[in-house]
């Protein structure tokens, strides 16, 4: 019994002359994800991605389960693929690919799809035969075509029959890589891993950058966002991480600027070595995990300031969504674990007791100014640390 | 390196670590089979439960090899609690036990038992007196550490177990000396103790290995069902390699030698920090020496600490969790929240020198200079 995954695309369908750029990069991505656990062959056709393995005893549930996470897929099916393209082979298979579901239901129904227009039955006909041949070796089932515990679908295409349960919901967006690349900053809290599995499900390419200041921060804070960032390229894919020495800069923060001031200076200057980095990676915007009124820093006032530091586009998706929406999804792609590991990360170290929720840009500029960070600014630059990384499971 | 986290673990001794590696790769027989291989690790077995058994004072067959103290710990409180259920319901712990007995108790609570939990006094001491009045004819179990693993505060076991006796004669005595075994003399019969935990990799063996003393005619119910191992408390194939150098290490204590040893690099650790300014001292006075407790001014636990290791200086932050909880046992003695989120314990093994106290002091004093503060 051959099996096989039958992908839909997703929204990339609507996308007219472009389609093809799309579907060719979701099948570099579909075969991307595949590559370490064996030999598939992926091919398109009739808006449908066929995934057939190679080898004998591939793992099919592990397949799905990468497949699952790829973006840019509307739905998939695991289905067999009949010995013949013939009516005798389909009602032979039918029933016996779908025994343990239909052993276990009362009714069911066959849905039938012909999209080769040249084989010799049409969609009833299919669909009386093969409900006749599953009815034959289960007897107690019952057809009903309105709301069927079992759908039985039957799908005659170019290259062969097929035949399966109910497809699967693909995780949506669209394929990572038609959106353009785009650096996210991760601290190692709970929003940014989020932030980032958001923009890269609208298909942006990753790049990582990660603020670090030992000893204020440790090694495992630094290792608790690679591993976050893995489980992140589960759904992003492969990505480069830069973490930046932090530490000098922060110092001379904490010493030269306003107490109430340092978080909003601290990520102006954030945003403006982010740039940098991101401009030399080929970035055409940053992302950040900042939710309206979360914090002090992310009150209108305080986004004003920060993004006036830099002239790229900053992408905030989760700037509307509340809490537990965000923990909501930090379930979902198992961050959330590790998200709350307790390491002192960037962020929480110096945090002023009162942080100006109002700051007057004109202050801001200031105080940064005056204090001048242009030298520790190019010397961090200098010395960024390069960290590739790959999804957990590879 | 200097490695001053010893209550966290220590170095194997190389005596112990060429134990296992023979062990391991020459008379790596099974103690159960019936081959002379066998016979052969079942005499390294008993060998080693010889010289653990002597260290405490104790008869071989009361002493049961486990993996470690938390097995131990937790072997100690869910034997006892399931053996004497029907007899009380009442389980009286310290305030500041190791996380072994701590979250074995709120287990045991869960699960319907009374659990009291004594405070120490401001000196970081539980006291016999403080014990004894949370006893009632009800307590199955007494459970208070024999030195605490973060203050070295040692604990009056002898007089506090006497105390709960002269309340209740049927309850069982449990000791965790996880911290105090292989650094002071103990007797279970001195201390009056019905179980006592112990753990390898505290005195220079290796991890994944410990024991527990069960006074003859103490009733416990086992964890784990298996084979016949340990008398069937604690059945599955002994870790022979880590049993074996365990018996090896324990074959190389000099107690008193060390103890001397150790109390004068501890003595000069204090002078050379009581000379920072900004740093304190939180050990209480008659610790034992091996551990010592301090705050180094505003700077966090974990700042210092990873500041101390780059100077090659490893030492524990002394509290338990890094955003802003400060530890558990701190609290319980009093400790205002901002000493507590700086604390820091150093702790001393028979290995460690002068330079290694010299390192620490001077990168204490450079972080406090260096460091920015809260």
């Amino acid at each position: 019994m051959k099996e096989i995954i039958l992908v839909k695309d997703g929204e990339i369908v609507l996308k007219g002359l472009n389609r093809r750029a799309f579907e060719d990069i979701l099948k570099k991505n579909v075969k991307h994800s595949l590559y370490p656990i064996g030999k598939f062959e992926v091919t398109s056709a009739q808006s449908t991605i066929y995934v057939k393995p190679l080898d004998d005893d591939a793992d099919l549930d592990e397949a799905c389960d990468r497949i699952s996470r790829i973006f840019g897929i509307a739905a998939f099916s695991r289905a067999v693929v009949c010995d013949e393209k013939t009516l005798e082979s389909v009602m032979k298979t039918a029933p016996y690919y779908l025994e343990d579901v239909l052993k276990n239901a009362k009714t069911f129904k066959v849905e039938a799809k012909r999209s080769d227009k040249k084989f010799p039955y049409k969609s009833p006909d299919i669909c009386r035969e093969a409900g006749g041949a599953i009815l034959e070796k289960f007897p107690h089932l019952k057809v009903d075509v309105h709301n069927p515990e079992v759908t039985v679908y039957v799908e005659i295409r170019d290259f062969g029959a097929y035949i399966h349960a109910d497809p699967i919901k693909g995780a949506g967006g669209i394929p990572v890589g038609t959106g353009g690349n785009a650096a996210i900053l991760i601290s190692g809290g709970i929003d940014s891993p989020v932030a980032a599995y958001m923009m890269a499900k609208r298909g942006i390419r990753l790049t990582a950058i990660h603020f670090a200041s030992p000893p204020y921060t440790s090694m495992r804070a630094e290792e608790k966002v690679v591993r976050l960032l893995q489980k992140v390229a589960k759904y992003s894919g492969t990505m480069t991480m830069y973490t930046v020495p932090f530490t000098k800069i922060q110092e001379k923060i904490k010493s030269d600027c306003p107490e109430e001031l340092f978080t909003i200076i601290m990520r102006r200057l954030m945003m403006e070595i982010s740039e940098r980095i991101a401009k030399q990676n080929d970035c055409a915007a940053l992302i950040t995990g900042e939710s309206l009124g979360q914090v002090a820093s992310q009150t209108i006032g305080a986004l004003q300031c920060t993004d006036e530091a830099t002239d790229m586009v900053v992408f905030r998706p989760l700037i509307g969504m509340d809490k537990q929406e965000i923990i909501d999804i930090s379930y979902k792609i198992d961050t959330y674990e590790t998200s709350i590991e307790p390491y002192e990360d960037c962020c929480t170290v110096f945090t002023p007791k009162h942080p100006r929720t109002k700051p007057v840009l004109k202050y801001v500029k200031e105080a940064q100014e005056k204090a001048d960070f242009n030298e520790l600014v190019e010397v961090a630059l200098e010395n960024l640390k390069t960290t590739y990384i790959k999804p957990d499971n590879d | 390196m200097h490695y001053l986290d010893n209550s966290a673990t220590t170095v194997v001794s190389e005596k112990a670590a060429q134990k296992a590696f023979e062990i391991m790769t020459q008379t790596y027989g099974n103690p159960s089979s019936l081959h002379f291989m066998g016979l052969q690790a079942e005499h390294e077995l008993e060998a080693a439960r010889k010289s653990v058994a002597k260290r405490l004072g104790v008869q071989t067959d009361e002493l049961y090899f486990t993996s470690g103290g938390t097995e131990s710990n937790n072997t100690a409180l869910f034997g006892t609690a399931q053996a004497k259920k029907r007899r009380g319901n009442r389980i009286v712990v310290s305030a500041v036990e190791h996380s072994s007995i701590v979250e074995a108790a709120n287990k045991l609570e869960s699960d319907g038992f009374e659990v009291v939990r004594i405070a120490p006094r401001a000196d970081g001491i539980i006291y016999a007196d403080d014990v004894a009045a949370a006893v009632d004819s009800g307590t199955i179990l007494v459970s208070v550490m024999l030195v605490n693993n973060e203050t070295g505060a040692i604990m009056p076991i002898d007089k506090i177990f006497s105390a709960v006796r002269a309340k209740n004669p049927d309850v069982v005595c449990h000791t965790d000396a996880v911290q105090a075994f292989g650094k002071i003399k103990i007797n279970a019969k001195r201390l009056g103790a019905d179980l006592i935990s112990v753990s390898a990799h505290k005195v220079h063996a290796p991890k994944g290995c410990g024991a527990l003393y069960v006074k003859k005619g103490v009733r416990i119910v086992p964890l784990h069902y298996g084979g016949e191992q340990e008398k069937k408390l604690r059945p599955g194939t002994e870790a022979l390699p880590l049993i074996a150098a365990f018996g090896v290490a324990c074959n190389e204590f000099d107690i008193d030698g060390n103890l001397k040893k150790v109390e004068e690099l501890n003595n000069y650790a204090k002078s050379l920090l009581t000379e920072i300014d900004g740093v304190t001292i939180n050990s209480p006075q008659n610790a034992l020496p091996y551990v010592l407790n301090i705050s180094a001014g505003k700077v966090r636990s974990e700042t210092m600490l990873h500041f101390l290791e780059e100077l090659d200086v490893y030492v524990s932050s002394g509290s338990a969790c890094a955003k802003g909880k400060p530890s558990y046992v701190l609290s319980a003695m009093g400790l205002s929240k901002d000493r507590a989120d700086s604390a820091l314990r150093i702790s001393f093994s028979k290995y460690s020198t002068a330079k290694d106290v010299e390192a620490l002091c001077a990168g204490i004093k450079a972080g406090l200079t260096t460091l920015a503060h809260r």
